[in-house]
Order: structure tokens, then C-alpha cells, then sequence
């Protein structure tokens, strides 16, 4: 196959990834728009507004990076661990296997189609967000490299969750037991200057941390991280993810005999 | 002569220790219409499924159209189209969808890719339902958009794992009419299946595999003509109590008024016609007990499992 061929193909996987993710939009890109409304509601206006400024902002300010983050965190892990698991669960993996498509095609091509379900949650978040706050973005390229970048670390994530699963309980439990606290102790809903010097420390292995934080940079100028270190961390993690999950597939884990 | 596919050696140990495939060789030439037959659990599957990169062998060396699996897996795939044996598309995926995907993931363009679609979906009578979702259609209507799927990207090479399990016989009928205009066109086919009729009036070549060993692999002429004995039946006019005794023929009496005759391949069926008339037994209808290759089928199956036990 010439490069033409590939990027065909590669265009196909991102496609049919993104008509999946739309032709079920009720379950897909409404749930996390109502949640996010009510943490905006909830711990925005109505606790938020009891507890004044954190880092030098109002509540709300401080907290819109952390939510759009967290809303593009799970979408992108979520789409790519429900829709690879599923392939495999149907068969129609097959499809892609005996094609002449190269591993690394598809693994970005799904990898692409969570990170624009990601990105996706993440506008439409950002959208209602302006509905409670105004977002004066300080630095867009730190905000959009970041967002984007997380987004395709999450990606690979779901895609390596989505191989070792062998069932429909398997792809829930690292969303639940592992994603989610570690977003929601990662600074999305308070500052990390605000804990005892030792949890400071722990929170600093949590690498939702560094994403957050950045994002934060982007739109507030302000973080509790170095942020170069966080973008050199984050580089590392998907060239490490990306590699692993190409070896995953070439040696056909979870999916052949 | 081109060599459309070449097995060499395939050994396959899967992962709970179960040897399915014993150093298994064969060829099929560019154009045959080949079978590779053998009971459940015989290999097949596992042959076909490394050949399409479905299953990773162990050892052994496979090639399609001499491109060889493991130098160039890409390369050898774009000649092969695969209709496995379970429905594997995307039920939720409407019809026509899943045609021009598949095709994407060849490298063919989405307009070229809708007008093969629209061919194929005309062609196998699937075009009323093209815009409807894949989990609507009949068995025979999935077995049929399989077909179309793998042939999308015009494939040189066909594989088909039992396309016509659960398909009732007028349709049946059909797609041996489809699979024989397409083998006449130029496609290598390969084919397995249950049906032993199907493999008769449809393959010119074939390879029985049993235990994970080829254990025949021969023209489809050659082999019929290995078959030493046919069993008929007649049904005969008037019912008779006993069964008659007809000089060198083994006869059973299996109704009142049916006659089994097991008829070795020396002997004519003119001698036999002589006998019954002799008889005074009028011969109402004549058929064979079972399809000849299953005959064979059966006891080259048989004739391997006494030698494995032994």
C-alpha cells in the first residue's frame, strides 16, 4: 500500500470511529454535558461561591480547566476502550486483520477517533462553561497542545485497557477504580499548595496532576507545576503507550488465536 | 503455472497445548476451484485462519501468489479476500456501510467504493436493504453481504469457511451459481464445507485434512475414481418379506419395498437390472445411498482414525 492507500485507510478507521460515537450521541456526548453542567451548577455557583478564590481566582475560573480536562480525559479513554473491545467482542476486528492495513495505522486510527470524541466533550464543555465564567485563554498553544496531547495519552490507554479485556467488566474497571480518582485528586477542584507538604509529594506521582495543571497554565497563567516537565512527561508516556500497544498488536494479544 | 496459494510445513500448538495442524503442505493453482474438506475440529478452520493472519502459526511457511506471508504479510493480503464462518461485521452498521469501509481499508477511494458496493449489493440481491442496519437482515442475507464484503477489493484469492451453512437450498443454489461465474472469471477459490454435494459439483481440486494432516490431496476426478464400492437404493414395485439373493451383489432389504445394493466399481448396473428382472422385482426409481465423495469422505476419515489409534 503507497502512502495514498494508507491514509485512505487510516481516514476509514477515523470515520467509521467517529460515526460510531455520533450515531449513539445520547450516549456519548449528552451524558457528559449534563454532568458538567451540574458540577458548573453545583460546585461552581452554588459551594463555589461560599469558598472565594482559589490561586488567586474565583472558584469557578479555577475549576472550568480542571472540569473541560477531566471531560476529555475519560472521553477519550472511554471511546477507544468501548469501541476496540467491542470490535473484538463482535469479531469485526476481523475486518481489519486480514486487510493489508499496517498495525500502526490502526492503532491510530482508533487512537484519532477517542481523541476526537475527546476533544469533541471538551468544546462542547467549554461551550457551557461560558455560560458561568468568561475563559480568557493566556497562552492557546500551551492550552491546545496540552489538551490535545492528553487526549491522545488517554487514547492509548483505552486501546491497551481494551486488549487485555475479556469482557464488558473489564473495560469499566480502570475508569472507575483508577481514572477517576486519580482526576479527581489531580487538582481539578482545588489546588495542591492547599495540602499538608507530604500529600504535595504524593500528588505529585498522580500524572493527571501535570495535565491539569498545564491546561490551567493555557487558560489561567497560573500552575503548580513546571510546565515544560509536564509536556516532556507527557511525550514520554504516549511514546512509551504508542510502542506498547503496536507491540500488543503485532503480536496479536486478545485478538488472535 | 501460477501458484495461488502455498502451504508448507504448518505446524500450529495452540497456547493450552492442543496440536491442531501437523506439518500440513499443500498447494492451490491460480483459477482452481479448490476444497479443503475435513470433519469438526480437523484443522480447517485453523489452516484458513492463519492464511488470512487470523491465527499465528507456530511453523511453516505460507504464500499468496508467491508472496510470502511472513516477508511481506501486507503484500499477500491485498490478493486475499476471506468469508469466515461466523457472521463478523458490525450488526449495528448499515449494509452498504460496511461494504465501503471494508473497501477503505484497501486503499479504494469512497466513490469507487460505493459503485463496487452497489455492483455487489445488485448482484447478490441485497440492494433493497442496502441502507438498512446489518442485524435486520436473514441468515442468507448476512451470508451474502459477507460474500460482498470480500470481494470488495477484487481479490485474486477467495477463501470461503462454510458459506453456505444454514442456507436453505434455492439459495444455496444461487450463490454456487455466483461462486462458479466468479471461478470462471478468474478467481482462485478456496473452499470448506459440510455439504459434500457441494464440494463435488462445485471443486476441481481437493485436500482432506484430518487430525491436523492432510491425508488426501488430489483432483476431485481422481479421488471419485478411488471409490471402490456405491451403495444405491431402488425402490421397487412390489413389497417383498425376504431379501433376494443376486449373484456378487450384497443386498439388504430396508423397506418392504426398498432395496439397498452395494454395487463395487467392476461391476456394471446392467448385471444387476438383469437379476432383478429375473427376480421378477420391477424397479420403480433408483438413487445413491449418500453422495459418492461423502462416501469416500467417510471412509478415508475412518481409514486415518484406525491409523492414529493403532
Amino acid at each position: 500500500m503507497n502512502a495514498h492507500d494508507l491514509f485512505i485507510a487510516f481516514w476509514t478507521i477515523v470515520r467509521r470511529e467517529v460515526r460510531r460515537f455520533t450515531r449513539i450521541w445520547a450516549q456519548t456526548l449528552l451524558p457528559p454535558a449534563i454532568t458538567m453542567t451540574l458540577y458548573f451548577i453545583i460546585f461552581g455557583n452554588l459551594i463555589g461561591s461560599r469558598i472565594g478564590e482559589m490561586g488567586g481566582f474565583d472558584y469557578m475560573e479555577y475549576i472550568v480547566p480542571g472540569l473541560i480536562m477531566m471531560s476529555v480525559i475519560t472521553n477519550s479513554y472511554s471511546n477507544v476502550v468501548s469501541s476496540f473491545y467491542s470490535t473484538k467482542f463482535q469479531r469485526n476486528i476481523e475486518e481489519l486483520l486480514v486487510s493489508p492495513v499496517p498495525n500502526w495505522v490502526i492503532l491510530s486510527g482508533f487512537v484519532l477517533g477517542g481523541v476526537v470524541r475527546g476533544l469533541g466533550v471538551g468544546f462542547i464543555v467549554t461551550l457551557l462553561s461560558l455560560f458561568f465564567t468568561d475563559l480568557q485563554v493566556q497562552n492557546l498553544f500551551v492550552t491546545i497542545a496540552i489538551v490535545f496531547l492528553t487526549s491522545v495519552l488517554f487514547a492509548l490507554g483505552g486501546f491497551i485497557n481494551a486488549v487485555f479485556a475479556n469482557s464488558f467488566d473489564d473495560i469499566s474497571i480502570i475508569p472507575t477504580f483508577v481514572l477517576t480518582p486519580l482526576t479527581y485528586l489531580g487538582g481539578v477542584f482545588y489546588s495542591i499548595q492547599l495540602l499538608p507538604e507530604f500529600w504535595q509529594g504524593v500528588s505529585q506521582l498522580n500524572p493527571i496532576l501535570y495535565m491539569v495543571n498545564t491546561f490551567r497554565y493555557g487558560i489561567l497563567g497560573v500552575s503548580d507545576i513546571n510546565v515544560g516537565f509536564a509536556f516532556m512527561m507527557i511525550l514520554l508516556f504516549i511514546g512509551g503507550l504508542f510502542s506498547y500497544a503496536l507491540y500488543l498488536l503485532q503480536n496479536g494479544k486478545g485478538i488472535r488465536s | 503455472m501460477t501458484l495461488a496459494l502455498t502451504v508448507e510445513k504448518l505446524h500450529k500448538v495452540y497456547g493450552n497445548g492442543f496440536e491442531a495442524l501437523k506439518d500440513v503442505s499443500f498447494t492451490v493453482e491460480q483459477g482452481d476451484f479448490f476444497a479443503l474438506l475435513g470433519p469438526n475440529g480437523a484443522g480447517k478452520s485453523t489452516t484458513l485462519g492463519i492464511v488470512s493472519s487470523l491465527v499465528n502459526k507456530t511453523s511453516g511457511k505460507v504464500s499468496i501468489f508467491g508472496v510470502d506471508i511472513d516477508k511481506d504479510l501486507p503484500g499477500a493480503k491485498l490478493n486475499l479476500g476471506v468469508v469466515p464462518q461466523e457472521f463478523n461485521f458490525n450488526m449495528f452498521e448499515n449494509v452498504k456501510d460496511i461494504l465501503v469501509t471494508q473497501a477503505g481499508y484497501y486503499g479504494i477511494n469512497r466513490k469507487t467504493a460505493g459503485e463496487r458496493a452497489d455492483y455487489y449489493l445488485k448482484k447478490l440481491g441485497l440492494w433493497e436493504k442496502r441502507n438498512g442496519a446489518a442485524r435486520m437482515l436473514s441468515g442468507g442475507m448476512k451470508r451474502r453481504l459477507m460474500i460482498a464484503r470480500a470481494l470488495m477489493h477484487d481479490p485474486k484469492l477467495l477463501i470461503l469457511d462454510e458459506p453456505t451453512a444454514g442456507v436453505d437450498i434455492e439459495l444455496r443454489r444461487s450463490m454456487w451459481e455466483f461462486l462458479c461465474e466468479l471461478n470462471e472469471s478468474g478467481t482462485t477459490i478456496i473452499l470448506t464445507t459440510h455439504y459434500l454435494e457441494e464440494a463435488e459439483s462445485l471443486c476441481r481440486n481437493i485436500a482432506i485434512i484430518d487430525h491436523g494432516r492432510i491425508i488426501k490431496d488430489t483432483s476431485m476426478r481422481e479421488l471419485l475414481q478411488q471409490l471402490n464400492t456405491e451403495t444405491f437404493i431402488f425402490d421397487i414395485e412390489k413389497s417383498l418379506t425376504s431379501s433376494p439373493t443376486l449373484e456378487g451383489y450384497t443386498v439388504r432389504l430396508v423397506a418392504d419395498n426398498a432395496l439397498e445394493v452395494d454395487v463395487e466399481s467392476h461391476q456394471g448396473l446392467n448385471q444387476l437390472f438383469m437379476q432383478l428382472e429375473r427376480e421378477g422385482i420391477l424397479v420403480r426409481s433408483m438413487r445413491n445411498k449418500s453422495n459418492r465423495l461423502e462416501e469416500l469422505f467417510v471412509s478415508l476419515v475412518d481409514k486415518n482414525l484406525d491409523q492414529e489409534n493403532a
